[in-house]
């Protein structure tokens, strides 16, 4: 099978470039009570990445919500060696926009198309941060809602 | 980006390095908004020089210099900067530790000593020490209008809607630039277009205490998210106190940073003024179903009736509640097995002690506490499994946090449980 790439383009937030494995929430995430950042993972309960780590993985999510700790939860993950690889997000906010700035992540949002429903965890994804231009390449397998294992 | 010549001769270094990169920060995080401008604001709430022992560590251990902590964790800085009194009005907000009880919530020397030389270090630096996520019931009152950077979502939320002043959401990374500068990205609710009303909810089951506004604003916050929701309906004529306990439970659930209730809060005086130029985006009714919806969610981890602990002050009680409490616990003694732990700022407490309300929840059992909360300093009494709480707020965080379980009730409900020992309270 051979592999899908597809790019979408947006506004770059925080420059760099990396790329790294997705890992997706259609969902918002609270920072403070919602993420361990000793530990980069998400512990809100009833979050569909309830238990996850989004650790050196690409964090594809819808925006934040909750507490206005978000950056410094964000914050503490680059201290800590737990942030994610990259962020992309749909719906900007306050706490996204100081988050990523002080994570210091390639980070890009206001996608041509709405990024959780593009790209499955799993995916390969290229973040162009200076740019604005986000690169997936399908999992095999990880489209049609399949969750990949 | 614009800026202005201020902004400008402080983005050059011409007023210190300190403002130099605190400047830097907001432009970084303003063009990650992607706003056109900075704008300027005397009142800034937030928590600088905040340290626990994670960060010590991090920056270096005990010979870190707390300018060395604000430079690079507050201002996002890669050089350490001295750092100057502040330029703009400012509040420290609540922490992590309670400062007369530290060592009964678990937090250990070290940390209570962090936290006092924290709290030193913004007095230092002519910062307001509140510590208290209600500012509001401790004099810092923003004014109509007036342009603010605050943190704390359910402070936001609260000046914004009830109040009418102009803040976003901030961090803790942007309200220190903003009290060293005095300028805050001009963007989100700061500008008139975007503080109208998006959505249309509908009351159609009576609404009169805080328990009841908790579960309106937590059913709010869930459906609308980050949008600006607009009440219509059965609801009467709202306290300060229940629009604090809507907006926490609104800005927990989802993003609500600003809500418009028509007829009560200052920008929605008719429907029609609530959503301007906006035609509501959806419309959502809160009737006996949702709101039974709303009271089962927030009850989904309450199993055991059992109770061990109950919490109250989230957010930071007003003298108003603080005097309900000591009404429902005089001449009543708590369960053996039951701690209850009431939290407000420092100035309600201290009105508490004058008023003689502080003496009669002490008689009956209850501590009094500042400064932070059960969540926020991530303590509960030993032993504890199931606690209960007025605040949906606090049943949203303290289960995830503290591994519990959790009852959520009206004021009554948690504190006949202290007395009783067991949950009754009861499902509308």
């Amino acid at each position: 099978m051979t592999d899908e790439t597809i790019v979408l383009e947006g506004r770059p937030v925080v420059d760099g470039y990396i790329e790294a494995e997705a890992i997706v929430t259609d969902e918002t995430i609270s920072g403070w009570g919602g993420v361990d950042p000793e530990h980069g993972t998400i512990i809100e309960m009833r979050h569909d990445l309830h238990g996850e780590s989004f650790t050196d993985k690409v964090l594809v999510f819808r925006g934040a919500k909750g507490s206005s700790g978000w950056s410094s939860v964000f914050h503490t993950t680059r201290l800590a060696d737990t942030a994610p690889a990259a962020m992309i997000y749909e719906e900007t906010t306050t706490k996204v926009a100081l988050g990523a700035v002080v994570t210091r992540v390639p980070a890009v949002t206001d996608l041509d198309e709405d990024p959780t429903e593009i790209i499955d965890s799993g995916d390969l994804v290229a973040v162009d941060g200076d740019e604005g231009i986000v690169t997936i390449t399908k999992r095999a397998g990880s489209g049609d809602g399949d969750v990949p294992e | 980006m614009e800026l202005d010549p201020d902004e400008r001769a402080m983005l050059n270094g011409e007023e210190g390095p300190a403002k130099q990169v605190a400047m830097d920060l907001l432009i970084r995080y303003a063009e990650a908004l992607d706003a056109d401008r900075l704008i300027s604001t005397d009142n800034v709430a937030g928590v600088p020089g905040a340290v626990n022992e994670f960060l010590e560590n991090y920056y270096g251990g005990e010979s870190t210099s707390h300018d060395e902590i604000f430079s690079r964790y507050d201002l996002d800085s890669d050089r350490v900067v001295d750092v100057p009194d502040t330029e703009a009005g400012a509040t420290r907000l609540q922490g992590k530790v309670e400062p007369k009880h530290w060592d009964e919530l678990g937090t250990d020397q070290k940390n209570a000593e962090l936290d006092r030389i924290s709290e030193e270090f913004a007095a230092d630096h002519d910062v307001e020490v509140l510590k208290t996520c209600t500012p509001y019931h401790a004099g810092n009152l923003p004014s109509y209008g007036e342009h603010c950077a605050w943190m704390e979502s359910s402070a936001v939320v609260f000046i914004n809607s009830v109040l009418g002043a102009r803040t976003n959401v901030e961090g803790r990374e942007s309200t220190s630039a903003a009290m060293l500068t005095g300028k805050i990205p001009d963007w989100g609710l700061h500008r008139d277009e975007n503080r109208y009303g998006t959505h249309r909810i509908e009351v159609d089951v009576p609404v009169d205490d805080i328990m009841n506004w908790g579960m309106l604003g937590y059913f709010v916050g869930k459906h609308i998210q980050e949008d600006i929701p607009v009440l219509i309906g059965d609801y009467g004529s709202p306290s300060r106190v229940e629009h604090k306990h809507f907006g926490a439970s609104a800005a927990t659930s989802g993003g609500i940073e600003l809500y418009h209730v028509v007829g009560e809060t200052p920008e929605a005086e008719t429907e029609a003024s609530a959503f301007g130029p906006n035609e509501p985006e959806d419309v959502y009714r809160y009737d006996k179903e949702a709101r039974r919806e709303v009271y089962d969610e927030l009850n989904a981890v309450g199993d055991d009736r059992d109770i061990d602990f109950v919490m109250l002050g989230c957010p930071h009680y007003s003298i108003e509640q603080v005097r309900e409490a000591s009404r429902l616990l005089e001449g009543n003694e708590l369960d053996e097995d039951v701690e209850l732990w009431l939290f407000a700022s420092r100035k309600v407490r201290d009105q508490a002690e004058q008023e003689g309300h502080a003496d009669v929840i002490r008689a009956a059992g209850g501590k009094m506490m500042t400064d932070t909360c059960s969540s926020m300093s991530q303590a509960v009494p030993p032993e504890t499994d199931v606690v209960a709480l007025d605040s949906a707020k606090q049943v949203h965080y303290l289960p995830a946090i503290m591994d519990v379980e959790a009852w959520f009730g009206s004021t009554e409900d948690v504190i006949d449980a202290a007395i009783s020992g067991s949950w009754d309270g009861e499902r509308p």
